[in-house]
């Protein structure tokens, strides 16, 4: 029988019978710790494995990514503890000045498609996008991992989503994405590898892929893939600077536990209300809410053409008086090329701040929560209770985000354009 | 093993247990400096509408029941850990989030999927607050009155690891 794109993944990196539900132990090729669970990783490493060496100091590595730079003496001692066992150890550190983990280990060529990588990040998945198989853990996983180089595997069920039309401008891939969590919420995905079929999935770009696979553990999937097609392959090419690597296609005849179809046409911009990722509207059935506070950016939408996409909407105008606008880029690549082509200036223009790469407007980010009664807009993919302050968190595409901080009030972009 | 604990109920304001109970509930992101377990311990559920105050009432053994999805969204172990050094017993959901019970199975915090929980408890079999046994690794629940409940079995690496006492351990005995 065929196999689907997780086995086969899996299958390459294991000698045990990869079949959804059989534990594998698992060769990992990358393992990474943020300077969030990376200062317990290296705790539970000297409690556990004193005086010893990890697996591979060459596969593993640190990303400081969450408190970017540190902003509390916390966070500092923690980012230390991080830094002086990597020196002791050989291990490279991808500091605060980098951006995010999983984003710079695609860029630097480390992950590559038909890798197994794991990190203490729970959108580590979003290397799915490229074809690799990312898993985020937990400390005890991670340190394990660090130690051994592998790690027990529940082979996940494949399930399968079909996307049924189109969608076009200034309904963007965060919107379908959204449109996909109000329909299978958390039920359809759980525990499982999620694969994306259709043409509206498949032409579209990197950046886009990234936001979908990103927002699979919103779904509570483990992966979830798309099948490349040229310009996909193109473009990892030039992100990771590696032509030699291995793509995975499902078997015709592999087993999906599950089939639905979803039907996206005439899909309007999508916003998700708290408390979950799931809680998901049309913009107009929101539009009067008005907002404070704004960010654009995360894991799931902080390459270059989700914050080209902000600038377009607010280039020569002006962030309504009242709200703040805060930008970040995915990494430290992605800040230079916008910096290049002139989007920050647009940016700085428009009034918004922009910061350095990273986390940013996530977990305890640097660029403002709100208080109590507040309403802030994110293009992450969080907005369970007190995440983002005490107020209330919604969730955006980068144009509704922009066409908000126009009119200081929840927008549908086609309104400002 | 068995274990016996007191039955503790997440349940809303509709009455049902609570779904998709995600890590910043459990363990919310401004402590996510902790290392310290017993500090972990002191934040458990302080950002859970309703039951902010667990850690103060908590007894040991407390065999916590939660709807679909326990456990969704970061992969952050201290929402495991502060469980642990609670001395909570077991924690029985429908479903739990992927990372989450990779996690819970890894420091050996007894996690058991029951996907009829809700309705033992809504069939009065189960009663919050009363003596419950977790026979776990049957993936059976007796009732105070001795009714047997069935769960899902645990796995057989669930079981090892949590024989072994962690995954460290359990390490060490494959290798």
């Amino acid at each position: 029988m065929g196999k689907t794109i997780v086995e086969k993944i899996l299958q390459d990196h294991t000698m045990d019978e990869v079949k959804p539900g059989s534990t594998v132990f698992l060769n990992i090729d990358v393992r990474s710790a943020r300077d969030f669970g990376g200062p317990n990783v290296v705790k539970n490493f000297l409690k556990h494995y004193k005086g010893e060496k990890v697996n591979n100091p060459f596969r593993t590595f640190f990303t400081f990514d969450l408190v970017a730079p540190a902003k509390s003496i916390k966070y500092a001692i923690n980012q230390s503890i991080c830094r002086k066992f990597a020196q002791e150890q050989s291990i490279r550190v991808f500091d605060v000045d980098a951006g995010i983990g999983s984003h710079v280990l695609m860029e630097e060529g480390i992950i590559l498609p038909g890798t197994t990588a794991v990190g203490t990040d729970s959108h580590y998945n979003i290397v799915g996008a490229i074809g690799a198989f990312g898993q985020g853990m937990g400390d005890v996983d991670i340190t394990f991992v660090f130690k051994t180089g592998k790690s027990w595997f529940e082979v996940p069920g494949s399930v399968k989503i079909n996307i049924e039309g189109d969608f076009q401008f200034p309904v963007t891939p965060k919107d379908l994405t959204l449109y996909i969590l109000k329909r299978i919420k958390t039920d359809f995905g759980l525990g499982k590898s999620i694969e994306f079929y259709g043409d509206a999935v498949y032409n579209m770009p990197l950046s886009g892929r990234i936001t979908l696979l990103s927002m699979v553990t919103e779904m509570g999937g483990v992966i979830g893939y798309i099948p490349f097609n040229q310009s996909t392959i193109d473009e990892i090419k030039a992100l990771t600077g590696k032509s030699e690597f291995k793509v995975y296609k499902s078997d015709a005849d592999a087993k999906f536990e599950k089939e639905i179809t979803i039907d996206i046409n005439g899909i309007k911009p999508q916003v998700a209300a708290p408390p979950h990722p799931h809680n998901v509207h049309d913009v107009d059935e929101l539009k009067n809410i008005k907002v404070d506070l704004i960010y654009v950016g995360s894991c799931t939408n902080g390459r270059e053409d989700d914050i080209r996409t902000a600038a377009k909407i607010l280039k020569g105008k002006h962030v309504k008086k009242g709200v703040i606008l805060s930008v970040a880029p995915a990494t430290r690549r992605v800040y230079g090329n916008l910096l290049e082509d002139g989007t920050l200036k647009t940016l700085f223009e428009a009034g918004a701040i922009v910061t350095n790469a990273g986390c940013a407007g996530c977990a305890e980010g640097h660029i403002g929560l709100t208080g109590e009664g507040e309403i802030s807009l994110n293009t992450s993919n969080r907005n369970y209770p007190g995440k983002q302050g005490k107020g209330e968190t919604y969730l955006v595409s980068p144009a509704v985000a922009a066409a908000s901080a126009l009119t200081g009030r929840i927008t549908n972009p086609a309104e400002v354009l | 093993m068995e274990i016996k604990g007191r039955l503790f109920a997440l349940t809303g304001k509709d009455g049902h247990l609570i779904r998709d109970i995600d890590t910043d509930q459990i363990f919310h992101n401004r402590y996510l400096y902790i290392i310290d377990p017993a500090e972990m311990a002191r934040y458990i559920f302080d950002n859970l509408e309703g039951y902010e105050n667990y850690a103060k009432i908590a007894l040991k053994n407390d065999i916590i029941i939660a709807g679909h999805n326990f456990g969704a969204g970061s992969s952050r172990q201290q929402a495991v850990e502060g469980f642990k050094a609670l001395g909570i017993g077991a924690i029985i959901a429908p479903s739990f989030g992927a990372i989450y019970k990779r996690n819970a199975i890894n420091s050996a915090l007894p996690i058991v999927q029951c996907p009829d929980v809700e309705s033992y408890l809504k069939n009065a079999c189960i009663k919050h607050g009363e003596d419950v046994t977790l026979l776990f690794e049957e993936g059976k629940i007796k009732s105070a009155s001795g009714k047997i409940l069935a769960c899902l079995k645990p796995s057989k690496v669930q079981i090892d690891i949590f024989k072994a006492g962690n995954l460290f351990e359990y390490g060490k005995i494959i290798a």
